[in-house]
């Protein structure tokens, strides 16, 4: 450190120089990213404060910027959105749903896996790895005809299974890796006071995996949030809709109240937005938790 | 206090065959009891593991077992564009990507505050629904009323393109709102991944000279190469299936000259009514996938990186 420190000084003169090239350089790159990153942002914001419904203005700015596509959905006065209320609850239904269920499924299985000493476990791992790794565009079409013969099409609980099932996979990973954290010897303890294989997973696993678990959940909710293919597949009356079927029914009217759209569009990313800037550091570390690490 | 309840529940129920476990050789019963309980915690798992993924996968196979279907998926033209635009679409957009991600992981190592919270905004992508942006970016293309279209027009003066009628510029903006959309998310791994490189490593290549761009070639790049590859490959298998960009971004227009595979099959399946020949195009991708996975699983095997 300290060679480095006199080499630098000894460039003094020259070196602030370019260090504010270089700070200048970075400014410029960021503002650059920044526009990159909100312009799609941006544009949700432009139309849903157009008034005009059909036409789009073909401005950069709102020309007079109207908030009442915003009131009309809170009021749901338009056909298309008549039951936007009911749906949003039906997409939380469904994020929370998906969020228990996979947290608990998740947190029993990693649990036999890594703290009970399984000797054909790595089959199960092996096989979460695998469902991790598929893309779930592919099975949509069997699961439309399974779903069928369970007899669940149109409920949301089906949705709610595709959901919990490419969730769990990596939540099993996840779990598993932070649980390396923990030494085993506490279960060990645990067991010699003559504590049950269930009262060690209450009273010791689920406590010390606590981040773990925040960071699967979020996971999970947001997946079941932000699917669109299987709420699609599945959900096919205007009762039993999620929020996100129902934005799409806008492509299949004849009228386009592109405003009223994007308003709901603005409305219904509130959530994830909401839980990302909350909860973060949680997200990044689900991520970062002993994960790819190298 | 809630802790000692559910303790105070628990603990009757247990304790009662511990006391016989310890007369008779309690080790080896309670080994047995243990394997008991440990079936009992995966059943949950198994139950979903076998119902939802292993019968789909069984069914879809079972749905695309005809040979005739891939004759006939061959014979159509537009089967052969798809196929071409998927291999397009992943090659182009996973390498772009990932390498874009690279570098600007390196940027934001910078933890200056600003730099802090460019990176909180740089991954809103990342949180919201796709549905949402990529209906967003249609509309920024569709009409030469687009917010593009209009920067367009404020910038030149004169009208821009329209986007979704030329079939290249239509995919280059999929795979431009693909990268838009996911490279926030492998940014994070590879700031994850440089934050876990120690810094003596980087004092040490400083005293032997390397800095700058050096750093980055010798000492960075080396040190994430199997992180970078292991997520280039799964990233390839993800978007070998990914849907809805393509979807709501060009709907394949023009004239479904930019499907990809997932559209295509979604559009087989449930508009045509032809779902075996859906399951058939998107099992056209397994000769490609399988050996993607085969060799993802060996080199998370091989080094030891946890996904």
């Amino acid at each position: 450190m300290s060679v480095a420190l006199t080499v630098t000084s000894s460039y003094r003169p020259r070196g602030r120089k370019r260090r504010w090239f270089r700070k200048a350089a970075a400014a410029t790159f960021g503002v650059g990213l920044l526009i990159w990153t909100l312009l799609p942002v941006y544009n949700m914001v432009l139309m849903a404060l157009d008034s005009d419904a059909d036409e789009f203005t073909g401005s950069i700015f709102p020309p007079d910027p109207d908030f009442s596509s915003f009131a009309s959905v809170w009021n749901e006065d338009y056909w298309l959105m008549e039951h936007f209320w009911h749906q949003f609850g039906n997409s939380i239904y469904l994020g929370v749903a998906t969020m228990v269920l996979t947290v608990l499924i998740g947190s029993l299985a990693s649990f036999a896996l890594s703290r009970m000493r399984l000797r054909q476990g790595w089959i199960i791992t092996d096989f979460a790895l695998l469902t991790y790794v598929l893309p779930t565009a592919f099975l949509a079409i069997p699961f439309v005809h399974i779903m069928h013969k369970y007899g669940l099409s149109d409920s949301v609980w089906s949705v709610i299974a595709a959901m919990v099932t490419f969730a769990t996979p990596y939540a099993i990973l996840i779990l598993h890796q932070y649980g390396k954290l923990i030494p085993i010897e506490l279960d060990e303890a645990a067991k010699v006071d003559g504590a049950s294989p269930l009262q060690v997973y209450l009273r010791i696993y689920l406590p010390l995996m606590a981040p773990a678990l925040v960071a699967v959940g979020i996971y999970a909710l947001l997946l079941a949030w932000n699917d669109y293919l299987y709420q699609y597949l599945l959900l096919s009356s205007t009762g039993h809709m999620t929020v996100a079927v129902a934005i799409n029914q806008f492509f299949d009217s004849d009228e386009a109240p592109w405003n009223y759209m994007m308003a709901i569009a603005i409305i219904y990313s509130l959530p994830p937005i909401a839980i990302y800037f909350g909860l973060c550091r949680f997200m990044v570390a689900g991520l970062t938790m002993g994960g790819m690490k190298g | 206090m809630r802790a000692n309840a559910a303790f105070d529940a628990f603990g009757p129920l247990s304790l009662t065959p511990a006391h016989k476990r310890r007369g008779n050789s309690w080790f080896s019963n309670l080994q047995a009891s243990d394997t008991t309980w440990a079936v009992a915690f995966l059943v949950p798992y198994v139950a979903v593991f076998v119902a939802f993924v292993a019968y789909p996968v069984a069914f879809g196979l079972w749905m695309g077992r005809n040979p005739a279907l891939y004759g006939l998926l061959l014979s159509d033209p537009r089967y052969i564009t798809t196929a071409i635009n998927t291999l397009l679409f992943v090659a182009i957009g996973v390498n772009v990507k990932m390498f874009l991600a690279f570098l600007l992981s390196g940027f934001f190592m910078n933890r200056s505050w600003w730099v802090r919270s460019l990176l909180v905004v740089y991954l809103l992508p990342w949180a919201l629904p796709g549905l949402v942006v990529f209906t967003s970016i249609h509309f920024m293309l569709v009409t030469q009323w687009g917010l593009l279209d209009s920067l367009w027009r404020a910038i030149t003066g004169s009208d821009g393109p329209l986007f979704l009628v030329s079939t290249w510029i239509a995919m280059t903006a999929n795979i431009t709102a693909y990268i838009w959309k996911w490279m926030p998310f492998w940014t994070l791994i590879f700031i994850a991944a440089r934050m876990s490189i120690p810094q003596d490593i980087y004092d040490a290549a400083e005293i032997d000279g390397a800095s700058g761009y050096r750093r980055l070639i010798y000492v960075t790049f080396p040190l994430l190469a199997n992180i970078y590859l292991i997520c280039t490959l799964l990233s390839c298998v993800w978007t070998l299936g990914d849907f809805p960009t393509v979807y709501f971004v060009s709907s394949g227009a023009p004239a479904r000259t930019t499907d990809v595979l997932a559209t295509y099959g979604f559009h087989e399946a449930f508009d045509f009514g032809y779902p075996n020949l859906g399951v058939a195009a998107m099992m056209s991708a397994l000769p490609l996938m399988i050996p993607l996975v085969i060799l993802l699983m060996r080199r998370v095997r091989a080094t030891g990186v946890q996904l």
